[in-house]
């Protein structure tokens, strides 16, 4: 029951990128172009697609969250770490260049596979292979940390 | 490049559906709806059981665009204009980059912002610039 309630779900996401544009590379290309700006070239849509997904979230999640509990689980598994570490900024450093080479971000490259295009296939299989690497290297870094005596052990 | 035409309502339309997911998402199972975070966690090591859901939720991303050339009897158009070798080398980055730094444009930018978390602000700041400056390096310095 809740796996098809998640693959609904997984299509109304999907719905969302076709209908607001962000499977379409190129309208995201130029989006990113602020170098467009002058020439008229620059596609502003992306920012409204943000806009509209954020007033959504913003709104449902402060009703969702007062809830005791979800529906089909047995508590809400809310990201709790607020410290700014090199992590969160390099991450994000490499992934927009990503993004920016072909305007491709892991949704819409997910979504471009049902579209039938090759280059989406040889996309999301680098993008998986990325993402193994990246658990693949977080993982041996955890492992050999060092732990100081008498010091909790951080993770 | 290909000229792309400012859709303001559409797009604010398709990011609602996106939004609506995400909440759906957090109302049932308690998950954020990150999708670099899903998808890499459909790969080992395996923390938690709930392999079957995300890729039900995967699935699901792939059926629409099957779904509403079902329905519509076509798609919208979607123009790649990128060789294999930058595909792979962008793909890479991409996967590598949204893992690192724990999430992408809808874990960090849409339910990231949404909780207001400064993580996510600094994420969603940086892979804007990243990407701005990518695009702009590609197209205005060659």
């Amino acid at each position: 029951m809740t796996i098809l309630i998640q693959f609904g779900i997984g299509v109304v996401f999907g719905l969302g990128l076709i209908v607001s544009g962000m499977s379409n590379p190129a309208k995201v290309l130029n989006f990113l172009d602020v170098g467009g700006i002058p020439a008229g070239t620059w596609d502003a849509s992306l920012a409204f697609v943000m806009a509209g997904a954020v007033a959504v979230t913003f709104i449902g999640f402060s009703r969702v969250l007062k809830l005791a509990r979800p529906v089909f689980a047995d508590r809400f598994y809310v990201p709790t770490r607020k410290d700014i570490d090199p992590r969160i900024i390099a991450g994000p450093a490499i992934f927009g260049i990503g993004w920016g080479l072909v305007g491709f971000c892991p949704g819409p490259a997910l979504t471009a596979l049902g579209f039938g295009s090759a280059s989406a296939f040889i996309f999301v299989a680098a993008m998986c292979a990325g993402m193994v690497l990246a658990r693949f290297i977080a993982q041996l870094s955890s492992a050999t940390r060092i732990v100081t005596p008498g010091k909790p052990l951080e993770i | 490049m290909v000229a792309t035409s400012f859709t303001p309502i559409a797009s604010l339309l398709g990011g609602a559906l996106i939004g609506l997911s995400a909440v759906l998402l957090m109302w049932t199972t308690g998950r954020i709806a990150g999708v670099s975070g899903i998808a890499a966690r459909l790969f080992p090591p395996y923390e938690d059981r709930q392999f079957a859901g995300r890729l039900a939720f995967v699935a699901g991303l792939i059926v629409a665009p099957v779904l509403v050339r079902l329905v519509t009897g076509g798609l919208p158009a979607q123009t790649i204009g990128a060789g294999t070798p930058l595909l792979i080398v962008a793909g890479l980055l991409t996967g590598f980059g949204a893992v690192w730094g724990s999430g992408c444009t809808s874990g960090h930018g849409v339910c990231g912002l949404s909780r207001l978390s400064a993580r996510s602000l600094v994420a969603t700041m940086t892979f804007m610039a990243a990407g701005m400056a990518t695009v702009f390096v590609m197209r205005h310095w060659s």
